[in-house]
């Protein structure tokens, strides 16, 4: 089956002499949920600048859904939908203007981007601020302008750079909802981000790229097998003033009530329960120390940047 | 072609100039009202027959032609100046549009407001002399070509532009120093034979006299030469924009 993303040995150097990308390779199923992750400054952007055509690759090809960018560059772009990471749109212009003008700029009529633009709005609240200039909408609101026009032409891979960034818990997840339900209807999906636990939840595969090179691409549940630890924070009623030693467990004090254990892959945490209760210390709760994806993240782009610098 | 797209971006342009109709439509009105009270009434009365054409008479021409020419160029430049600086440009460099209509879009706009305003000034012209047209097709064709001419003009200056002073330097110093040298108050025929062949160096000559000689009927330049001129810069300068805009001149890292 042709790829949603096929990218071969992508490179680029900007005229200051950075080489942001260093021949990466990249290939996205149809209808995954797709994570590109990487710290400020990996490549994500630039990646995602020569998908959407805002950037110019120095070497390498890219295909989307078997269109290639150099020879049949229209067709890509009628695929793809982006939803950039900073607002782009012309801020004295209406929301519905923004949306129609989008959908003209792909030669959908203003009769059916009025058609096309109605749900979409609603979906995502915005059919009431219709009528508002784009400046007077919230953050919130202005990312979900942004999404409104990427999907306004209805693309069958969507990119979304940092989609939710700046947003409130309560919009972020209903965003969440929105893009597991359009990926469930077919539409593959990219998404970068920040919010490492985003990632986790919603997508299924991932690549992690650092210093314009792809250090990890796997699916998610392989990459969060790796972990080999875990470090949970517990709270309890009082820690006494030598703590206890636990077999198996590395344990240290973070204040007079709260524990961090390690757990290696496989150990169990009744071992640390059963410890503590002998001692008379009562667990009244637990949770991971960092996101699990977030613990690999900053493992591989630090042993990546550690690599490079011996 | 992308028929919708070129119309949504020459929609988009028109929305744009007439909800800032006082800063767009209003200035050159006011301004060119001020040049025939005080040229064409005040001073010109003083002057007396310019080329065997009262003064007033031979000036609006020149005038209607100066406020088209600034209007199409300065459309063009800050509208796609200012979607470069918020970037809205990328709505269409990622949408299937193609740098053709990306560029007469653009255009389009331009031309539609520099004609409105040309438009707008000679009915004003209307009030202070009794107009007549020599030739018609004359008049349309050259204000048409030269409006166009100076709308990709101005798209060119606003791929190139990196900020907002790159916006004003070319009116500033080349298009006005170039448009009042261009014979809209004097026929060069009464500059000295040297500087009569440094004018006809300025293209906005030929554009001006052309234009006068649709409304009069004299002209200081053979007319077809004039034609060729514009249709050459059009041709030039579109395929310099074409050939920018698939590069990604000023817009594409």
């Amino acid at each position: 089956m042709t790829k949603a993303l096929s990218i071969s040995n992508l490179s680029k150097t900007y005229k200051n002499g950075v080489q942001a990308l260093k021949g990466i390779d990249l290939e996205v199923e149809q209808g995954d949920f797709f994570a590109l992750l990487g710290p400020n400054g990996a490549g994500k952007s630039t990646t995602i600048g020569i998908i959407s055509s805002l950037v110019n690759k120095s070497g390498g090809k890219v295909e989307v859904f078997g269109h290639d960018i150099d020879s049949d560059l229209t067709n890509a772009k009628k695929m793809l939908g982006l939803v950039p990471q900073e607002f782009n749109f012309n801020i004295f212009e209406g929301v519905e203007q923004i949306i129609w003008q989008q959908a003209g700029y792909y030669g959908i009529g203003r009769k059916e981007a009025k058609k096309r633009a109605q749900p979409l709005l609603e979906q995502l609240g915005l059919w009431d601020k219709r009528k508002s200039p784009a400046r007077e909408l919230s953050g919130g609101m202005k990312r979900r302008l942004m999404i409104a026009r990427g999907l306004i032409h209805d693309p069958k891979l969507l990119i979304l750079d940092e989609p939710t960034a700046g947003v409130d818990i309560e919009i972020r997840r209903s965003m969440w909802e929105f893009m597991q339900d359009l990926n469930e209807k077919g539409t593959t999906i990219v998404l970068t981000t920040h919010y490492l636990e985003e990632a986790e939840s919603l997508c299924r595969n991932i690549a992690i790229i650092n210093h314009g090179e792809i250090v990890e691409n796997t699916n998610m549940k392989s990459l969060l097998a790796k972990l080999d630890m875990e470090t949970f924070v517990l709270d309890t009623t009082g820690l006494p003033e030598q703590l206890p030693q636990i077999q198996g467990y590395e344990v240290r004090r973070r204040d007079d009530t709260t524990l961090e254990v390690d757990v290696h892959k496989g150990a169990g945490v009744n071992g640390v329960f059963a410890a503590l209760s002998q001692h008379n210390i009562t667990v009244l709760s637990m949770r991971n120390k960092a996101n699990r994806l977030e613990e690999l993240f900053v493992r591989l782009t630090e042993n990546k940047a550690g690599g490079q610098a011996s | 072609m992308n028929l919708v797209a070129f119309q949504t971006i020459v929609t988009k342009e028109i929305i744009r100039w007439t909800r800032i109709w006082t800063q767009t439509l209003l200035p050159p009105a006011i301004t060119m009202t001020l040049y025939f009270v005080i040229f064409g009434n005040l001073i010109g009365s003083r002057v007396g027959e310019m080329g065997g054409f009262g003064y007033m008479e031979y000036i609006v021409p020149g005038l209607i032609m100066m406020s088209v020419i600034t209007n199409s160029y300065g459309n063009v430049v800050s509208s796609f100046f200012s979607a470069k600086y918020q970037r809205s440009v990328e709505e269409m460099m990622v949408s299937p549009v193609s740098n053709w209509v990306i560029l007469f879009g653009f255009v389009g706009g331009g031309v539609l407001r520099g004609l409105l305003t040309g438009l707008i000034v000679t009915i004003i012209a209307s009030f202070f002399v009794e107009l007549k047209i020599y030739n018609a097709f004359v008049v349309v064709s050259v204000v048409f070509l030269t409006s166009v001419l100076f709308a990709i003009g101005g798209f060119l200056n606003a791929l190139f532009a990196r900020k907002f002073d790159d916006v004003a330097i070319v009116p500033t110093f080349i298009l006005t120093p170039l448009t009042y040298l261009g014979g809209v108050f004097y026929s060069i025929s009464l500059l000295p034979e040297f500087w009569q062949g440094v004018s006809k160096a300025n293209p906005i000559i030929y554009m001006v006299n052309a234009f006068r000689y649709g409304f009069l009927g004299a002209s200081d330049i053979d007319i077809t030469v004039a034609f060729v001129l514009i249709l050459a810069f059009i041709a030039a300068l579109t395929s310099l924009s074409i050939y920018l805009l698939n590069r990604g001149t000023g817009l594409r890292a």
